[in-house]
């Protein structure tokens, strides 16, 4: 039933997908938990449409991990890390040494050797990255404390691996299993006095030399302007990194979250994001159908009692240290338990850990598979103890919490998007910089972009047009879009897209001419600035005033002028709805100055100014004219 | 109680000019409280004109259609912020507001809302400033006359320097209390006229329901 190529499996994989995760989501369960039920439906013990070849997806879609580690190292920047090191590394170490003791002395309680015991905690104290973070995001909890702590405690586990590894293979009580050490790459293969400067080397390079070869690459394929370019580059450096990783023996995912950092003040950031971003979602959606996919329900059904108290007892323990670590570090109680349900797994590193132990001779295969069986259900129960906790423990808290801690979601967002960074919108952004009203701009031009940057500007790069790159830059919680694009047809695109995406931001349009201004107004626009049109109206006053005009007259006129041609040019654009739109640009232009000319000449100007005339009153009141 | 849908009601439209609002503490509370007053028409000049570039037709228009103008702003040097000048220079114009078939606003009635930083007590012959407000106010005064309206005694907030954060309320609840007496009809104001203001003794003038 299963195995029928590819397409077979990826529709498979993508209808489960697709029916699943909506319905889960509408019942409030978050999508994680959607996936892991599609991957029980559709796995061996459910419809039986995938079997074994399960796990080598599993490993692949693996890949979704290391790309969420890269985002979430985008979206980081260093001093915010430095901040966090305290975090990291105390509550990461005392939450993985606490976790792997306190397993570990259950599991000597239960009659394994000191040795496998100490292996089982030390394995079983890794969360997972995955489901935690991903449930955090998606409830946009990420930026509260309790979600950045989840993050520091998993970024520690994630280093943690490393020397796991290494100390592992020490901690043997049988025979080694074979094959497992002995397929060391030419790296592992190097003397070990060689190894450490390597590696040393290698995160020193992507840290000194990344931005700058991102910069210079993105640049480049910035002139050829094919946007899959982008795509196929930005998965390449993802790619590269993970690779370059593995051949040095770190965890790919800490090294490309190592180059996220990096590149987290690149202006290539929202293109990255947004190219890396679906390949994330798609990939990790596969991880977690995987996972529910890969519980090994035969032997749940076997040995019911057994897996639930394992479950359960694995949960537990982790619960307690996490919340007394919480304690520890003086975090909120309703933070508190956010963060210990959302770390109180396994995680999916212990699938590889697993293994690599039973290579090496640890842990008995027997007992790893229990413990795999577990880990999995525990990840699976993850999505169900944050509803738990979100809608039954939290409420209860929440009166109390609020009026402590505001809101800090939308902390790093601008209020305003600038979109074109050219001479236009330069002096938006900069009057506004120099109010006090931060923006964010996005720029087309790569040249442009480096530029600026050096000036010390948020500027990004990237085309405007793109909906996902506007969603990146924050036009969800911004409330103006200032376009300020060379392009008026580009200009004209993106308005149709964020009225229909973006209701609720507004809109301020550059137009370069009357004709465009008209395309504006009627696409619902209400604040259109045409380019020519102050510094034209300017030189005329100057003009004026060179002929011989008082400076407030010539100033009045030009406001006048100015006043009667925005009344026009909106009359005009409702009028011109009648007319056949086959009639080209060019004409279309020359005609409506045309209209516009003649309309001025027929107008007879009413001087507006009465209230300083006193011609009337002179009239009325002056002596009889000889 | 008459009904609220059709009462004997007042049309007030309350002209306001401050051209540093996101500055001021005593008028913009009292700009706030006018807002408050279902049925009036708060007209913000400094937002609506920051130009200078009044538009006389529009404002001749609204005048027409109200019954009582306020003039509410901090007094500046004995008078008004320019922008309120300009706006009287502009829309006035003879023929229309007064002169020959100036017509447009007989009848109606005109009031001053003031805030000014010096104390009641240097508003006096023998004080600081040696006029009193309604001496100063002579030139709204007469210029009401001219156009045929009847010139109501001021709402006037003195000493606003020396006002603390916490006695502002009171003063925004009488102005509130003041405008709806007004638009409803309630306020004597054949009293009020030679009064050197309003807020003195609001009690007394307003007409109990």
């Amino acid at each position: 039933m299963h195995g029928q190529g590819f397409f077979f499996q990826a529709f498979v994989y993508l209808a489960a997908a697709v029916v699943a995760v909506p319905v889960a989501k509408r019942l409030g369960l978050g999508s994680v938990l959607g996936y892991l039920l599609a991957g029980v439906a559709i796995g061996p013990f459910g419809l039986h449409l995938i079997g074994t070849e399960g796990q080598s997806v599993m490993h692949f879609a693996e890949f979704g991990v290391v790309m969420m580690l890269f985002l979430v190292g985008l979206e980081l920047q260093p001093a915010l890390l430095w901040r966090l090191r305290a975090t990291v590394l105390g509550m990461g170490g005392l939450q993985v040494g606490g976790s792997a003791l306190l397993i570990g002395a259950v599991g000597l309680a239960l009659g394994l050797p000191w040795q496998t015991a100490l292996a089982v905690g030390a394995i079983l104290a890794m969360s997972s990255t995955a489901i935690a973070l991903q449930s955090l995001s998606e409830r946009g909890l990420l930026k509260t404390d309790g979600g950045q702590r989840s993050f520091a405690v998993l970024l520690f586990q994630d280093l943690a691996v490393i020397p796991l590894l290494a100390l592992l293979p020490l901690l043997a009580v049988s025979p080694q299993a074979g094959g497992g050490g002995a397929e060391g790459s030419w790296f592992q293969r190097l003397p070990a006095l060689l190894r450490g400067p390597l590696v040393l080397g290698v995160v020193a390079a992507i840290v000194l030399a990344g931005p700058d070869l991102v910069r210079l690459a993105f640049r480049a394929i910035a002139r050829t302007g094919l946007r899959e370019m982008f795509t196929a580059a930005a998965l390449l450096l993802v790619i590269g990194i993970a690779l370059l990783m593995t051949v040095v023996g770190l965890s790919p995912a800490l090294g490309t979250f190592l180059a996220g950092v990096v590149l987290a003040s690149s202006e290539y950031r929202h293109e990255l994001e947004t190219d890396i971003e679906p390949f994330k979602g798609l990939l990790l959606g596969l991880f977690f159908i995987a996972v529910g996919a890969a519980i090994d329900f035969a032997l749940v059904a076997s040995r019911p009692g057994l897996i639930v108290s394992l479950v359960l007892g694995l949960v537990a323990l982790k619960l307690v240290v996490l919340f007394v670590v919480g304690r520890v570090f003086r975090m909120s109680f309703d933070q508190n338990l956010l963060f210990s349900f959302a770390l109180a797994q396994g995680g999916e590193f212990t699938f590889v850990l697993f293994s690599f132990a039973t290579q090496n001779g640890v842990i008995p295969d027997a007992v790893a598979r229990l413990l795999v069986a577990a880990v999995a259900l525990s990840m699976a129960l993850t999505p169900l103890w944050m509803v738990l906790n979100e809608r039954l423990l939290q409420p209860r808290l929440r009166p109390k919490t609020a009026s402590a801690r505001p809101a800090d979601a939308v902390d790093q967002q601008s209020p305003v998007i600038i979109a074109g960074f050219g001479g236009f919108g330069s002096i938006v952004g900069r009057l506004l910089v120099a109010n006090g009203i931060a923006t964010t701009v996005l720029e087309i031009d790569s040249d442009h972009v480096e530029l600026l940057r050096r000036l010390g500007l948020k500027v990004f790069y990237g085309d405007a047009c793109r909906l996902d790159l506007l969603r990146a830059a924050g036009a969800e919680q911004a409330r103006l879009l200032v376009l300020a694009l060379d392009d008026p047809e580009k200009t004209l695109e993106v308005v149709h897209a964020v009225r229909k995406h973006f209701p609720r931001l507004e809109v301020l349009a550059r137009a370069s001419g009357r004709a465009d201004a008209y395309e504006l107004i009627e696409a619902g626009v209400s604040h259109v600035y045409r380019d020519t049109l102050d510094t034209s109206l300017r030189a005329g006053t100057d003009a004026l005033r060179l002929c011989g005009f008082r400076a407030y007259q010539a100033q009045r006129a030009a406001q006048t002028f100015r006043r009667h041609d925005e009344v026009a040019l909106r009359e005009l654009a409702h009028v011109r709805n009648d007319r056949t739109a086959y009639i080209n640009r060019a004409r279309e232009r020359i005609r409506d100055l045309e209209e516009t000319l003649r309309e001025e000449l027929e107008r007879h100007e009413v001087d507006r100014d009465a209230g300083w005339d006193a011609e009337s009153l002179r009239k009325e009141f002056g002596p009889i004219p000889e | 109680m008459a009904p609220t849908s059709e009462p004997p009601h007042t049309r007030i439209l309350v002209l306001f000019a401050h051209p540093a609002l996101q500055k001021s503490r005593v008028n913009r509370q009292l700009a706030v409280a006018a807002r408050e007053v279902d049925g009036i028409t708060f007209h913000d000049l400094y937002e609506a004109y920051p130009d200078f570039d009044v538009d006389v037709p529009r404002e001749q228009a609204l005048l027409a259609a109200h019954d009582l103008v306020v003039l509410q702003h901090p007094l500046y040097w004995y008078s008004m912020p320019p922008l309120l000048k300009q706006w009287l220079d502009l829309v006035l114009e003879h023929g229309w507001a007064y002169g020959h078939g100036g017509t447009a606003l007989h009848g109606k009635k005109l009031l001053c809302a003031l805030t000014t930083g010096g104390r009641e007590s240097a508003y006096r012959k023998d004080g600081y400033n040696r006029f009193t407000l309604r001496e100063l106010l002579a030139p709204v005064e007469q210029t009401a006359v001219l156009c045929g309206m009847a010139f109501v005694a001021p709402f006037v907030v003195h000493g606003t320097h020396a006002l603390a954060d916490g006695d502002i309320p009171p003063h925004a609840a009488q102005y509130r209390r003041l405008l709806t007496a007004l638009r409803d009809g309630k306020l004597a104001l054949d009293a009020a006229r030679g009064l050197s203001r309003l807020n003195a003794d609001l009690d007394a003038l307003v007409v109990p329901d």
